[in-house]
């Protein structure tokens, strides 16, 4: 196990190189005014445009422009996104916190309906709930996050009110921008805490409830179909009868102790869907108008923006690969059977 | 388990029959497109008509069986030529997604050491990023267009059926008929494609069948975003981007607009739905472990 992660982490870097030599290839094609923005820091410097060209080489060959950037990108110059009207980097650190907020709050939500759904399937195998619950996690598997996030817009914001679009409200905005609100964590719900403002906290959970659930509900599905098949497995074994011939009580057996045992392949599906949502708020993110970096990139990928649109999948390209790394190294540690192997 | 099997197990599943019913019902409007919803421009039938140059939506009515969109689209015309476009997509990003799978795969399982190391590290390049968002990135920067939206999602999507066919070809490279095939004297490319490729085919061509839904609800999110068809054309994620600013109705009446979601948004449910629901019975066919 531990060679095969060292191996991993020895091809980590040659993946992400493969990642902006694909990306950085792709951009070849376009005009040479919109790959400078790759490189400025201020949209003042566009303004000579044959300066910039000559400064970064933008007339040389392929390697030679790939080798400029990639300096850039380990200084941290990302290059200025035009979308956001700000660098590259200072758009990731801005709008990262706020999707990182939505995909715990997600997260959350689809353990608790994965882990609860799936007993209850595995308990009432192939009777009514369990079919029940396969038809509506199909559903959620089939049905367009798009279309989900619009028609609950249309009922819980045009027809009841109750969960508008957005981040938070303009009376939030002002409290969270005035001089005496300060920044802990960086995500908002848990720092108005931190500051004392409830009803801000409440304001921004209003806005929240939405995305997250519209983006549980597309990834609810694996987990309730994990946690039903590990549920049955665990209810076949002996302890499990032991357990009942004592006269121990069905619901204390099931959650106590079947459940407690069910749930560990829950734990490392849960990491490696955390960060698959993260690259899943694209979507939800541009339906709900929620300022995080699947909007931003959503945007740039609409204006053209090259900065934000290679700044923006390579932060989530970065994400993915060593989320799913540390999934693998959390799956090890996490079931000891598995390092036996 | 023969071919016969399998569908005798499709046919008794309710779940999976409802899906192949459905899937049926959808190809067969695909397929009667010109004649259940007659094109007015011969040149483009794709091209949804507009029923005048109003902006707001209007009600289903006697003209418009399922109502107008923004702008006056028809959304019947719009939904049943969509079906013919969501085929179109889904097939065509199939069969090139698994000629590009099939020939790099095949190739990294036949000839292994170092092309197979290379060849599949060019997969993890493509699974290092959601293939949502690459697809997003590659259809922006190919610049929007159906065409190039067909090439972001084939570019997404050949690498999981590569690794497929790459651990299948590596398993029946080692049976004994291959063996006796090479001691026969016959030559690689005979030895691959004669014997090889059609004994390890079928499996990632069930998968990327399967994937067909899959397919169409990237290609629609793709739409929804705009990174997809040109305005107007027929296609389900973009009927669903054009009621996207009625979801709120008129004052006094919050639902007003409710076909302009729903009608194209039932749709493209219904249409995954289906696939996924026999996908969800071939898995259980095919897993080793339910029987």
């Amino acid at each position: 196990m531990g060679k095969y992660i060292l191996r991993r982490i020895a091809f980590l870097p040659l993946v992400i190189l493969g990642v902006t030599c694909f990306l950085f290839f792709l951009t070849q094609r376009l005009p040479v005014e919109a790959r400078a923005s790759l490189y400025i820091q201020d949209p003042r410097q566009m303004d000579s445009m044959e300066e910039v060209i000559k400064k970064y080489d933008l007339d040389k060959p392929f390697f030679v422009q790939y080798g400029h950037w990639l300096k850039n990108i380990l200084h941290g110059d990302l290059g200025y996104s035009e979308s956001a009207n700000m660098p590259v980097s200072k758009a990731i650190r801005d709008y990262f916190p706020a999707t990182l907020q939505l995909a715990l709050a997600a997260i959350t939500l689809v353990v608790f309906f994965g882990v609860l759904f799936g007993v209850l399937s595995a308990v009432y195998k192939d009777k009514f709930w369990d079919n029940f619950l396969r038809i509506v996690s199909l559903t959620g598997f089939s049905l367009p996050i798009f279309v989900l996030g619009l028609l609950l817009l249309m009922i819980f914001y045009g027809r009841l009110g109750w969960f508008p679009p957005g981040e938070y409200s303009f009376a939030s905005d002002l409290i969270i921008h005035s001089p005496s609100f300060k920044s802990y964590t960086g995500l908002l719900l848990i720092d108005s805490i931190l500051n004392g403002q409830f009803k801000v906290f409440l304001d921004i959970l209003r806005h929240l409830v939405l995305p997250a659930f519209t983006l549980c509900f597309g990834s609810f599905a694996l987990m309730v179909r994990v946690m039903r098949s590990s549920m049955l497995e665990e209810l076949n074994k002996d302890y499990v009868r032991a357990a009942r011939a004592r006269g121990i009580s069905e619901k204390r057996v099931l959650f106590k102790h079947a459940a407690l045992n069910a749930v560990l392949p829950v734990i490392t599906l849960a990491s490696i869907q955390f960060v698959r949502l993260l690259g899943g708020t694209v979507i939800v993110e541009s339906v709900f108008d929620y300022p995080g970096i699947g909007r931003w990139g959503v945007a740039c990928a609409q204006q053209l923006d090259i900065a934000g649109i290679l700044g923006f999948s390579l932060m989530v390209a970065a994400l993915f690969v060593l989320g799913n790394l540390a999934a693998d190294i959390l799956y090890s540690f996490v079931d000891p059977r598995i390092r036996l192997k | 388990m023969n071919e016969k099997k399998i569908f005798k197990q499709i046919i008794k599943n309710k779940n999976s029959l409802t899906g192949l019913i459905i899937i049926i019902i959808f190809f067969l409007i695909a397929l009667f497109a010109p004649i259940i919803a007659p094109a007015q421009n011969k040149n483009n039938p794709y091209q949804m008509p507009q029923a005048s140059y109003q902006v707001n939506p209007t009600a289903p009515n006697a003209q418009n069986l399922l109502g107008t969109t923004e702008n006056q689209y028809d959304i019947y015309y719009g939904i049943i030529w969509g079906t013919r476009m969501a085929f179109k997509i889904g097939l065509s990003v199939v069969f090139l997604a698994l000629l590009i799978g099939v020939i790099i795969g095949g190739a990294a399982g036949f000839f292994g050491s170092w092309i197979d190391e290379i060849l599949m590290r060019l997969t993890d390049i493509v699974f290092a990023v959601p293939s949502m968002v690459l697809a997003m990135v590659i259809a922006a920067m190919l610049g929007p267009d159906l065409k190039n939206m067909m090439i972001a999602i084939t570019i997404v999507s050949w690498p999981s059926y590569a690794r497929l066919i790459r651990g299948d070809v590596m398993s029946v490279k080692e049976r004994e008929f291959i063996s006796a095939t090479k001691a026969l004297g016959a030559s690689k490319r005979r030895i691959f494609l004669r014997h090889i490729l059609p004994n390890a085919i079928y499996p990632v061509v069930i998968v990327a069948s399967l994937d067909i839904g899959y397919i169409v609800l990237t290609a629609a999110s793709l739409s929804f975003l705009g990174l997809g068809s040109q305005t107007g054309t027929a296609d389900w994620g973009q009927l669903v981007a054009l009621s996207r600013n009625w979801i709120l109705g008129t004052h006094g009446n919050p639902f007003e607009y409710w076909f302009t979601l729903v009608m194209p948004g039932g749709a493209l449910l219904l249409f995954v739905l289906a696939w996924n629901m026999l996908g969800d019975a071939f898995r259980d066919i095919l897993d080793p472990r339910t029987h």
